[in-house]
């Protein structure tokens, strides 16, 4: 017979029995209770110093190990400073569950302290959300917040929880099984859509994998690996999905997108056919919508049947699984093609000849300063494929991507669909924290750097020793390039004359890191051998960069992704027979 | 005219109102009318909403309503296989002419002073819209509407429909859920 116990012990008990090892969080009048049989849980605690912190860690654990992240709040101000990490989360389909304390339920609509209706505020940035009031509901709430937070389209859950349902007694009884009358993800695709997919394969004399996110989310890279070398069809890994399929490999065209590479945006262009997985034709991907891809047909392989056929029609749908579709896409692909396979010599010789002469590059600044470029580029090089990147949002965000080579899937973090500037200092603590044998990076700009900077007081006092690369160019440097190209160079307040002001070194001395500062090109590489050699402590190295750099190639917002240009002005010179 | 109406089970939870609001909102998805009420299912809600899809594809707000987790089951109710009802209460003037109007479309007199009577109607969207423009001549001093409510002809029921395959158990512990994801 099971004892009684208070709501807030059955939450920490329900939290153990779902997995949880570790959680980020902040302790606050409404959560009390529950922190206080959290002091004797074998899960860990780590004590952040702004909430924010604790989602975008959550965040960061969850996309490096692929479990779910948890984080903790209080009720009012706790929970709202949650839900830019929440929006995150749901838009980039991480795992995450979010727990805070609520005022009391006889108090709940009158206005009391440190009250805010988080149920109805992140109602439209979670997956799904719950409010509870009355004890026993705990254990059942919690359950079903994992299981739906981990299957199906990964999401943000978030449970809000009373402070008098934290101090009733109840008794704690854990379900087994969850079921859902309303949720009951479609996990294997239809065996005629995937022969739909495997015949138009056959077909196709131009065909491109498109892949997403999805694919990281499924654990399915080895599975794209067989269809990219059944198929030999190049490959373009979204934002999201790079490190999904090895940047090494012969067949990869790099990113797409906004600041993809030419042969990535221009093969999307003119593919007849794209074979996408897991992704979701994203403005930022496609462009001008009506312009893009004009000439293929879309296979679309998604988890989430509301994403077929949202912004682009899908002529073959897979629902399901990437990796239970891939399991089966593969071998009915390969029976088809052993039937008919046409030469795709043609398109091969083309994307790989653009890939050639549109390489991605960058010029050395003229006036002698440190190439942002460079640093990340760097970094990359030194510290390995093994090496954990989490990028903040803007330029260094689209260089990180750009030129740090990725070969394995959950070794890139960023803020993809919300574009969350200040990610990622905390992603890259809870990516430490989740894999503590791993070398992390978070690739940060100064703007970036200065949203989010004092959870590296939580590494320094963690044992999260994480490494800080700020690129820092004094300024909020996408927004300054959209000024340049956009708005006759009219710099209005994108100057943040952090050369200055703070001092980044001083300041990572302050919070118990250790800092350093690198001016020069000559010496980069030492600084960043000498940041690596630190494994004790967080480093934050001020990499004082040329400001002007810009970032390219760019497809400007609205426009066609025929409209891509490689530098200012500057469009792809094309030998006439190549469009 | 992108007029469709949705019949749509949900669980009987608080907030479901707000979820399914917040989402049309968000998306831009137009309501010209929502009613919900209960079923003969005590922890199911059943949801009439008739939509203005002008821009949007009926499969793709069937989609997004369906990621909802307490949406339990969604049908399109067409006009050729389901009966669609609404009511209307409506104060005119207390005249021989429009109690004539009432009878003539076999609408109830259900109150009535010295000046004014207020007829009730039930019937189809087309019936009570002949009502409403009989009436207007002599001038309508107040009206209210339900919305639309909607039923599928025949044997078939929502229910059975979308309750069948509803709730298959899975382990709740998410790590070994997500350990079936892992190579």
């Amino acid at each position: 017979m099971m004892g009684k116990i208070n709501g807030a012990q059955s939450l920490v008990n329900a939290l153990e029995a779902a997995g949880v090892d570790v959680m980020f969080g902040i302790p606050g009048g409404a959560i009390l209770p529950a922190y206080d049989p959290i002091f004797d849980s074998k899960i860990r605690h780590i004590l952040v110093r702004h909430e924010q912190g604790a989602g975008h860690a959550a965040t960061g654990y969850a996309q490096a190990t692929g479990r779910v992240g948890v984080c903790i709040a209080t009720s009012g101000p706790g929970a709202t400073n949650l839900v830019t990490p929440l929006a995150d989360a749901q838009m980039d389909s991480v795992p995450m569950v979010a727990i805070t304390g609520q005022v009391p339920s006889a108090a709940i609509g009158t206005d009391a302290f440190q009250e805010a209706d988080i149920r109805g505020v992140t109602m439209p940035i979670t997956k799904h959300n719950y409010l509870i009031t009355n004890p026993d509901d705990i254990p059942r709430a919690i359950a079903e917040a994992f299981y739906i937070a981990s299957t199906g389209r990964p999401g943000p859950v978030l449970v809000d929880i009373a402070k008098d349902a934290l101090q009733k007694e109840t008794t704690f009884n854990y379900p087994k099984t969850v079921s859902l009358a309303g949720y009951n993800p479609v996990l294997e695709p239809k065996s005629e859509a995937v022969r739909d997919a495997a015949a138009l394969i056959a077909q196709s004399k131009k065909p491109l994998l498109y892949v997403g996110g999805g694919v990281i989310k499924a654990n399915a890279s080895r599975e794209l690996m067989q269809l990219a070398e059944i198929t030999g069809a190049p490959v373009v890994t979204t934002l999201m999905a790079r490190g999904a399929f090895p940047d090494s490999h012969n067949q990869h065209l790099g990113m797409p997108g906004m600041h993809g590479t030419v042969a990535a945006v221009t093969a999307l262009q003119k593919a007849d056919l794209l074979i996408t997985l897991g992704a979701r034709f994203d403005d930022r991907v496609t462009g001008k919508l009506s312009t893009f891809a004009p000439n293929a047909k879309i296979i679309h392989a998604d988890i989430d049947p509301a994403e077929i056929g949202k912004n682009r029609h899908a002529d073959v749908a897979l629902i399901g699984d990437l990796k239970n579709i891939l399991k089966v896409l593969n071998p009915a692909t390969k029976a088809a093609l052993a039937k008919s396979a046409p030469d795709l010599t043609p398109w091969l010789n083309e994307v790989y000849g653009w890939r050639k002469k549109f390489p991605l590059g960058y010029d050395k600044p003229a006036d002698g300063s440190v190439s942002p470029q460079y640093v990340i580029e760097r970094i990359g090089k030194i510290s390995g494929p093994d090496t954990i990147f989490a990028a903040g949002v803007g330029q260094h965000q689209m260089w990180a991507s750009q030129f740090i080579g990725y070969e394995k899937p959950r070794t890139w973090l960023n803020s993809g669909g919300l574009g969350t500037m200040g990610y990622a200092v905390p992603a890259a603590m809870g990516a430490k924290v989740g894999a503590p044998d791993t070398t992390v990076w978070a690739i940060d700009g100064d703007g970036c750097f200065q949203m989010t900077n004092q959870e590296l007081v939580t590494c320094a006092l963690n044992n999260i020793p994480i490494k800080v690369a700020v690129i820092n160019n004094e300024s909020l440097g996408m927004v300054r390039q959209w000024q340049t190209l956009f708005y006759n160079q009219r710099y209005s307040n994108t100057d943040l004359h952090s050369k200055r002001v703070p001092d980044f070194k001083l300041l990572a001395e302050a919070m118990g890191c250790v800092g350093m500062r690198c001016e020069k090109p000559e010496d980069v590489d030492k600084t960043i051998e000498a940041a690596m050699a630190i494994n004790d402590r967080p480093v934050v190295v001020d990499f004082n960069v040329y400001r002007d750099a810009m970032v390219w190639p760019m497809v400007a917002a609205g426009t066609s992704n025929d409209d891509i240009t490689v530098a200012r002005s500057m469009a792809p010179v094309w030998d006439s027979q190549e469009l | 005219m992108a007029i469709h109406t949705l019949a749509v089970l949900v669980e009987n939870s608080p907030g479901v109102l707000a979820r399914v609001a917040s989402l049309f909102s968000r998306r831009g998805y137009n309501i010209d009318s929502l009613v919900v009420g209960p079923t003969e299912n005590p922890t199911v809600s059943r949801m009439t909403i008739v939509l203005n899809l002008e821009g949007h594809a009926l499969d793709q707000v069937s989609a997004q309503l369906f990621k909802l987790v307490n949406v339990i089951g969604i049908s399109e109710m067409k006009d050729s296989d389901s009966l669609k009802r609404e009511i209307l209460l409506v104060k005119v003037a207390n005249t021989p002419a429009n109690k004539e109007i009432a009878k003539k479309h076999q609408a109830v007199i259900a109150d009535e002073s010295a000046s004014t009577v207020s007829i009730e109607a039930v019937g189809s969207s087309a019936a009570i819209e002949a009502l409403l423009n009989d009436l207007k001549p002599s001038g309508i001093r107040e009206l209210v509407q339900s919305g639309l409510v909607a039923l599928e002809r025949g044997d078939h029921t929502l229910a059975d429909r979308t309750l069948s395959t509803m709730g298959t158990a899975n382990e709740s512990d998410p790590n070994s859920s997500t350990a079936d994801y892992q190579n």
